[in-house]
């Protein structure tokens, strides 16, 4: 574990970059530190490579003070990823990811072929191994450095807004990528974000901090959406902070009907007896076809290019409240569908009746946000 | 009628041994020059405010004529060629220093910042990843400073027929000879295009990590201004 003690660092100019932060860093999961532009996060995190040396204050590793050992060492028991890479341009991948193996005293051999084995971790084709940074785009160049970071297997990965200079589809990607990572090898990673989204999707902890290097709030994500400490914070999370919270609450308990779901060879009696405005005509399978209303429906001979789209469906008990609501919301007629892994339908459910859900689930309290990381691929540390 | 390259005997060469005279006179100093200019470089780079006087001082170096040079070693080294190479070696600084240390310069900052947090140290982190870097941006530099270096060599003419293929002007004149001096004129500069050659040379094979177009290397360095002021000088 890493443990921060009331750590302050004032530049020799006078700037108070970090102001008696405290923080204890869980081991295997992903810390979070967020806030706006000079805020001090990357100061924050050099200090815990001590890139940065602190002011006032100390840092342990392990129980540990970080100043007790050697530099270096430090250093190569901890990964760093930084924006834009941060590659070495004048060497080709695989000798940019052996680096640290090859400092270590690896041989060769030895340190390309855990290069060859980490970029495949890291979602890179092998087939790139001799190309230099330069003829990569920046989503691979930025797998290559957190494959570089990686590549002594240290414990403890610091990673300084590593995302934020590709675009939003790229750095999706990227995240999720480092979620399947960091499930599969339990790493302590500090991430360092300005970007809330961010933070909150790939945080087990975040850490919000404010202008002047103080720690506004720390706390699991759905806590700081449901609870945001002060202004500054609720400010910081902005204005939809309700829905992204939904994030976090789980579909499992959600009421589903098949009232309204009918076959495609459904009677006429069937069709006439559903009371509903609409009803979800599937097909053979039991996968959804479309939406229509009875009164528009011939039994025997329904035709699915004159129903109404079903939108995206969600999976019960994977997707989150968030998204079955966004499902209900982009619904012709206002129901959310709901499918099992196969894709055949398992019921259907009503805005209202998601309405419903979210109220009880603030109502069960905080409690079940903490534990409640239903939906999203995330992680537990 | 005597040949174009029947060399008169008191300069004591043939036209070969001419061209080996030239080259060792014209590259030692360059050799020198690089040798002297990375360890000032790097201390310009950690010391900036090192940087403004050491050009300050290349440049006053550079303002002195070879003459005023000669007339002070004479009485240390001689009439031989360390004369001429001397002020040569001195002179290739005030182009190999700014080379260096903008090369090095030109590091991303994210590059230095990832080398230290992988735990390389100071030299680990300049000969691995700073030199390798401003490599194109110091052959800049030497491409300049050679080719400077070859013309420049002529002046040794001065102290005692140190001067290589440049003693052929003299001796043009000396027993009115002119497709010497042609001749002499002539070899240099195409000695100093294949110098230049080898050294573009030279950068292909050490960058091949460089994207295709962006070779021509005059970022830093190679300033276009300091190669005319040599050809000046060497007038
Ligand atoms: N070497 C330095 N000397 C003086 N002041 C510095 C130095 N490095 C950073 N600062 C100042 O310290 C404060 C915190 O900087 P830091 O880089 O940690 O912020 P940050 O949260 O990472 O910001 P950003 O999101 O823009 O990267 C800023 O006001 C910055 O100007
Ligand atoms: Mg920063």
């Amino acid at each position: 574990m890493i443990r921060i003690e009331s750590v302050t660092k004032r530049y020799p100019d006078g700037t108070m970059a970090v102001d008696r932060l405290s923080l204890e860093i869980p081991d295997r999961s992903i810390t979070v530190l967020v806030g706006p532009s000079g805020c001090g996060k990357t100061t924050t995190l050099r200090m815990i490579n001590r890139m940065v040396e602190p002011t006032e204050g100390t840092i342990l590793l392990d129980g540990a003070d970080i100043q007790r050992q050697p530099v270096t060492t430090l250093r190569r028991s901890m990964g760093y990823v930084i924006q834009n890479a941060g590659l070495f341009q004048h060497r080709t991948v695989v000798d940019n990811i052996a680096t640290v193996p090859r400092m270590l005293g690896w041989g060769r051999q030895r340190a390309r072929e855990r290069a060859a084995e980490l970029m495949e971790r890291v979602g890179l084709d092998t087939a790139l191994a001799k190309r230099y940074p330069y003829q990569l785009s920046g989503g691979q160049q930025q797998r290559v450095g957190v494959a570089r970071a990686l590549a002594a297997d240290p414990p403890v990965l610091l990673m300084d807004e590593p995302f934020s200079a590709v675009d939003p589809v790229v750095r999706k990607g990227l995240q999720d990528e480092l979620l399947r990572i960091q499930e599969e090898l339990g790493k302590t990673i500090v991430f360092v974000t300005h970007d809330i989204d961010e933070a909150v999707k790939l945080g087990t902890m975040v850490a919000v901090l404010r202008e002047g290097g103080r720690l506004a709030q720390y706390a699991p994500p759905a806590e700081l959406l449901s609870d945001p400490a002060d202004a500054f914070v609720e400010d910081f999370l902005g204005a939809d902070r309700g829905i992204r919270g939904l994030s976090f609450l789980s579909t499992t308990a959600l009421e589903l009907t098949t009232d309204p779901v009918i076959p495609p060879d459904a009677t006429a009696e069937r069709i006439g007896a559903a009371d509903a405005a609409h009803l979800l005509v599937t097909d053979g399978e039991g996968r959804p076809l479309g939406w229509s209303e009875p009164r528009r429906l011939t039994a025997g001979d329904i035709r699915p290019d004159r129903l109404l789209p079903y939108g995206r469906p969600f999976v019960p008990g994977v997707d989150s409240l968030r998204v079955a609501l966004d499902c209900a919301v982009l619904s012709p007629t206002g129901w959310a569908v709901a499918v099992d892994d196969a894709g055949r339908v398992r019921g259907v459910v009503s805005q209202q009746t998601i309405g419903d859900a979210i109220r009880t689930a603030h109502q069960d309290g905080r409690t079940a946000h903490q534990d409640g990381r239903a939906g999203d691929e995330k992680v537990l540390g | 009628m005597s040949g174009f390259f029947d060399i008169p005997s008191d300069l004591q060469h043939s036209w070969a041994g001419l061209i080996g005279l030239h080259l060792r006179e014209a590259l030692i100093p360059v050799a020198a020059g690089l040798l002297l200019a990375l360890p000032v470089a790097q201390l310009c780079g950690r010391f900036r405010r090192l940087y403004p006087p050491v050009l300050g001082l290349t440049t006053v170096l550079y303002a002195i004529p070879s003459l005023a040079f000669f007339v002070v070693l004479i009485d240390y080294t001689g009439q031989t060629e360390l004369t001429v190479m001397i002020p040569l070696a001195l002179y290739s600084l005030v182009v190999l220093i700014p080379a260096i240390v903008d090369g090095v310069r030109s590091v991303p900052d994210e590059t230095l910042a990832a080398a230290t947090a992988m735990g390389l140290g100071p030299v680990r982190r300049y000969t691995q990843v700073q030199l390798p870097i401003a490599a194109p941006a110091i052959i800049a530099g030497l491409r300049v400073a050679t080719a400077s270096s070859i013309s420049l060599v002529s002046v040794g003419a001065l102290i005692g027929n140190q001067g290589a293929l440049g003693n052929l002007l003299a001796a043009a004149q000396k027993y009115d000879r002119p497709e010497l001096a042609v001749n002499a004129v002539l070899t240099m500069a195409v000695l100093a295009i294949l110098c230049d050659v080898l050294l573009v040379l030279l950068r292909v094979l050490l960058t091949p990590w460089m994207p295709r177009g962006a070779r021509s290397g005059t970022k830093s360095g190679a300033r276009p201004g300091r190669f005319e002021e040599a050809e000046v000088k060497a007038l």
